[in-house]
């Protein structure tokens, strides 16, 4: 156990890419945590998908031990978390862990809209700021510059700000010493009866269930007989230690301490995050606020293309699911699709991993469908219902009205771009609620309509910005809108798993975009086929495939009998990778191509 | 009619590798012909003592450049051929030539060792496209060849490669109108196609080979060859392959026909039926491996597989219906398979396929998108 004031906890926030997990690295190389040999890039970025795409997906919390200048020995708990907008959940409740963040900001590019957001959670959290200037080894790096525009853009001061170099190392012991100095030692008692927050838990193969907890009074020990508050269940703590990164055991934590525990516990779904773990017998009285559960607000079909492998899919999501409790899922059928899944994600880039992990760690071909968002259908009978899948929308004549989620969307972006970012902003249905500048970059604030951005928003931003612009944004609750579902027919067949909700003045323009897409996606075929986009039975857009015209092998000869054999079984297996509609194939990667909108 | 037999013979070297070509050719200097003829002979023996009684209707020589080959090695091969085989009267012995001039002073020697047919490789006459294509001949070189070999053997053919980058579809035109005007009773007529792991097939991989038609161009082109020789009494009876009345390359329509042959030289296939069962044979592709496999182990053959009921029946169909005058069905039961049917239904309906007195054919429509039909007839 540690004395309160020999503790730091901090988490190290900022835009993606702007070198948290490597400032991470730094701090566990030079305090010793881990021996040079050991040491590798982002250590702390595990997961495969996380090396893989050099992201950090999931917080990571590390104890360090400092020697400070001034000879105190210090145990600092850092958390790493992830930049991208999609895993914010994961960044708000790793700082109600700590008293502290390093706020990160990356000296060649400055201000982003994810360093807004968390300055912004960290100021919601009460947290000290130390900011962190990074990659000062760059030639582009600009510290006056990009100080003045933390100034300005954020509003915190700067006079404690570390200039630094994850890369290098210069500026790692300036930042430990501000650590030391600048951020506040946890307060707690040591004597109250055990309050700790449960601040993540995940599985281990092993160990089963791993909770990560932050003790604010009292003090835990191995064979504790615990209580989650929330559901009031009772486990017996057989482990107890902390992370450096690896387990290491310890025999108690007290105050102000995170490490974890293990109690035999089968399933995350038992274990709630935010939830307070006290001690069986010796309560405390008052429970910790809680954390609002993640919730996922995109939702898509996930389905075998082979449908033999369902079983498997739905062993691979039950597996993937028990380790993350934003991803939701229920079972889907589609008329075109036949069985599958409807899924729940944080965002798109969460779709992108969990649909990723389940092709490559299970092997399984996916089909996925359209994503959407989940709409509220005001019935004339009064009733409301939740619209997850386009496919399930009643009868229209039975509903009084449609409510979209919006968000509160913000970009920061440079000047010359500006014009570009509203209109593209303007032309997915967006309301402007701000616009302001610091120095040549803007900010620009929009209330848009979720459905609108889920998809391809920030692909077209990203490239009518050539990457220089960032975004964030929260969801900000729902509104009424003219919302129709579009269907699309192939060949006269409606294809369900390409039907979508669309506002009613862009759905020509959707549905134009939709079939010409589709257009060049499926092959042709033997004979034409038309593809039609249509609101009830009105068709709005129409191309026609034509047939094939030429497909055949020029020299056939005695050599090639074999060869042309080979190559139609291997057309054949092929095949299985496409979908039958009637008589038409469709190529699986069509189902999200066709929705990407070139404005 | 008896079932036709047929000796395919494959030289596998050439005096450059053209950019566009995937056959099995070899640019090598000083070939030991007398060591090649031996293996040639050797290998005609041993398929030989597999095959007895069985009357030849044709022997090929294809390459790679047959007319690389001495006369001598070409007399040699066929001397060991009569020797082994009863041969028919009307026996075709066709050989591939290469239209340069060094190679048009061999053809009185190819005569006398029994050669009564040649196909020579023209592929374009345009000087500039032949260049293109890595060709060793001008067009007046091939013309001469060609004239040359007419004056010495009664059939000859010629190949052209159409299709070609930034060949419009009057360029095509004009100059198949010229070939015909040659007044030729075969023609083979190609369109380019760009194969995997061929000068073209790289270039075309890195985006690098442009001008080549699309599939429109493609099929215009087609039916224009189509229109053309047509007109001009040529008639295609196969998907490239045009002749007056009898004039058919007899070795190539007991290809298409899936009658047997028998395939020797490097990376030769063959099909054949033994005690009843269909194989597939294959030879050793390299031509160094093949020569010492049949020099040290007694065989060039590499493989030899049973076909199922399946495969043949696949392969007769994707063989077949390149042929004008389709597949008899008669006595398949695959073709009894109620999903085939229904293929053939809907095809039909389509006007892409006839189906009459159980014989099925592509028809002028269906031709030209013959690997679309092949993949809903066979499932792929
Ligand atoms: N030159 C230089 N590169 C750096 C520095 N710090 C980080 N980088 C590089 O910047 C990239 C992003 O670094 P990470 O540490 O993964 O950034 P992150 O903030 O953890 O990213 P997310 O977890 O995805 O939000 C990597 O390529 C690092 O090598 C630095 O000080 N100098
Ligand atoms: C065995 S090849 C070559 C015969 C001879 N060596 C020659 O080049 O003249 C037979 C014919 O196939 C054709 N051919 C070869 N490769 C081709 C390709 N990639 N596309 C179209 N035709 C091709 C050429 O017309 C060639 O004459
Ligand atoms: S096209 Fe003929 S000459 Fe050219 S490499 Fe191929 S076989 Fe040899
Ligand atoms: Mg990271």
């Amino acid at each position: 156990m540690t004395d309160l004031n020999h503790i730091r906890n901090f988490s190290i926030v900022a835009h993606i890419d702007h070198g948290k997990s490597t400032l991470a690295d730094r701090l566990i190389q030079s305090t010793g945590t881990v021996q040079d040999r050991d040491m590798k890039a982002q250590m702390l970025d595990s997961m495969d998908i996380e090396r893989e795409r050099g992201i950090t997906i999931k917080a990571n919390t590390v104890r360090i031990d400092y020697v400070a200048l001034d000879g105190r020995k210090y145990v600092l708990n850092l958390i790493d978390t992830p930049g991208h907008v999609d895993f914010a959940y994961e960044v708000s409740r790793s700082m109600r862990a700590v008293e502290g963040s390093l706020l990160v900001v990356d000296s060649t590019q400055g201000v982003e809209a994810q360093t807004l957001a968390n300055v912004y959670h960290a100021l919601d959290a009460d947290h000290e700021i130390v900011p962190i200037f990074n990659k000062i080894d760059l030639p582009a790096s600009d510290v006056s510059r990009v100080a003045e525009q933390v100034e300005d853009v954020i509003g915190i001061d700067t006079s404690c700000a570390i200039a630094v170099s994850a890369k290098t190392g210069e500026g790692i012991r300036e930042t430990l010493e501000a650590i030391v100095h600048h951020l506040p030692a946890p307060k707690g008692d040591r004597d109250a009866p055990l309050k700790a927050m449960l601040v993540d838990s995940w599985y281990d193969s092993y160990l089963g269930v791993i909770v990560l907890v932050r003790i604010i009074d009292g003090v835990l020990k191995k064979g504790d007989r615990v209580r989650f508050m929330s559901n009031n269940t009772v486990h017996s703590v057989d482990r107890i230690g902390v992370f450096r990164p690896q387990m290491e055991m310890a025999a108690d934590l007290g105050p102000g301490e995170i490490g974890f525990l293990t109690a035999s516990i089968k399933q995350v779904r038992d274990t709630r995050v935010g939830d307070t773990v006290t001690h069986e017998k010796r309560s405390c009285d008052k429970a910790l606020p809680g954390f609002k559960p993640a919730q996922p607000v995109v939702f898509c079909g996930l389905f075998p293309v082979d449908s033999a492998e369902f079983e498997d899919l739905r062993d691979a999501i039950d597996k993937l699911a028990l380790n993350d409790a934003s991803f939701s899922f229920e079972m889907e059928t589609s008329a075109a699709l036949g069985f599958g899944f409807r899924c729940g994600f944080l965002g798109l880039l969460h779709l992108e991993v969990i649909r990723d992990r389940i092709e490559r760690e299970y092997d399984i071909d996916l089909i996925t469908t359209a994503p959407s968002v989940i709409y509220h259908v005001h019935m004339r009978d009064g009733t409301m219902q939740l619209l997850h899948n386009p496919a399930d929308m009643p009868d229209m004549t039975h509903v009084e009205h449609i409510e979209e989620p919006r968000i509160k969307a913000t970009i920061l972006v440079p000047d010359e771009y500006l014009g570009d970012v509203l209109k593209l902003c303007q032309d997915r249905r967006g309301i402007q609620l701000d616009l302001t500048y610091a120095g040549s970059r803007a900010m620009v604030v929009y209330d848009l309509p979720l459905n609108e951005v889920v998809f391809d928003f920030y692909d077209r931003l990203k490239s009518v910005t050539k990457g220089y612009a960032s975004f964030d944004y929260q969801l900000t609750g729902y509104r009424e809108d003219q919302l129709v579902k579009m269907s699309v027919l192939v060949n006269d067949e409606p294809v369900d798993a390409l039907s979508m909700m669309v506002h009613r003045d862009r759905a020509e323009l959707r549905g134009r975009a939709m079939v010409e897409k589709l257009k060049d996606l499926i092959p042709r075929h033997m004979f034409k086929i038309p593809i039609q986009a249509a609101i009830g039975g009105k068709v709005i857009a129409r191309e026609t495939l034509s047939a094939m015209r030429k497909d055949v092998t020029a020299k056939c000869y005695g050599g090639d009998a074999t060869r042309k054999r080979k190559l139609l079984d291997k057309q054949k297996a092929g095949k299985k990778k496409m979908r039958q509609f009637g008589s038409v194939n469709i190529p699986q990667e069509a189902f999200i191509s066709a929705l990407k909108m070139d404005s | 009619m008896p079932e036709a037999f047929g000796l395919y013979i494959h030289w596998p070297f050439c005096q450059a590798k053209c950019p566009y070509c995937d056959f099995n050719s070899h640019v090598t200097r000083n070939i030991d012909q007398k060591r090649w003829l031996a293996a040639y002979v050797a290998e005609i023996s041993r398929v030989g003592a597999q095959t007895t009684g069985r009357t030849l209707n044709s022997v090929f020589f294809g390459g790679g450049t047959p007319s690389l080959m001495e006369p001598e090695t070409v007399d040699g091969v066929m001397t060991a051929v009569r020797a082994t085989w009863p041969t028919a009267n009307s026996i075709e012995v066709t050989l591939e030539a290469n239209p340069t001039s060094v190679e048009a002073g061999r053809f009185q020697g190819y005569r006398q060792a029994g050669v009564n047919r040649v196909s020579m490789g023209i592929q374009a006459l345009h000087d500039d496209d032949l260049r293109a294509l890595g060709r060793l001949h001008s067009v007046v070189e091939g013309l001469a060849a060609f004239e040359t070999a007419r004056g010495i053997f009664n059939r000859v053919s010629f190949d052209l490669i159409y299709a070609r980058q930034g060949q419009t579809l009057a360029d095509w035109r004009t100059e198949l109108r010229r070939a015909l005007d040659l007044g030729l009773d075969h023609l083979s007529l190609y369109q380019l196609t760009i194969e995997e792991g061929t000068a073209f097939g790289d270039r075309y991989a890195l985006g690098k080979l442009r001008g080549l038609p699309d599939e429109d161009l493609s099929a215009d082109m087609y039916e224009a060859t189509q229109e053309i020789c047509g007109a001009a009494g040529l008639m295609a009876y196969e998907v490239s392959n045009h002749a007056k009345n009898g004039n058919e390359s007899q070795h190539n329509l007991i290809y298409w026909r899936y009658q047997d042959y028998a395939g020797i030289g490097p990376g030769a296939h063959g099909r054949l039926t033994l005690d009843g069962q269909k194989f597939a044979t294959e030879t050793v592709l390299s031509p160094g491996g093949w020569l010492n496999a049949v020099e040290n182990i007694g065989t060039g053959e590499s493989l030899r597989a049973l076909l199922s009921d399946e495969d043949q029946f696949a392969e007769r169909l994707l063989m077949g219906l390149r042929l004008s005058e389709g597949v008899d069905l008669a006595g398949s039961d695959s073709a009894q398979n109620p999903t085939f049917v229904n293929n053939i239904n809907g095809l039909s309906d389509l006007g892409l396929v006839g189906y009459e007195n159980q014989t099925l054919l592509a028809t002028h429509k269906g031709r030209p998108v013959l690997n679309g039909i092949l993949r809903s007839l066979l499932g792929g």
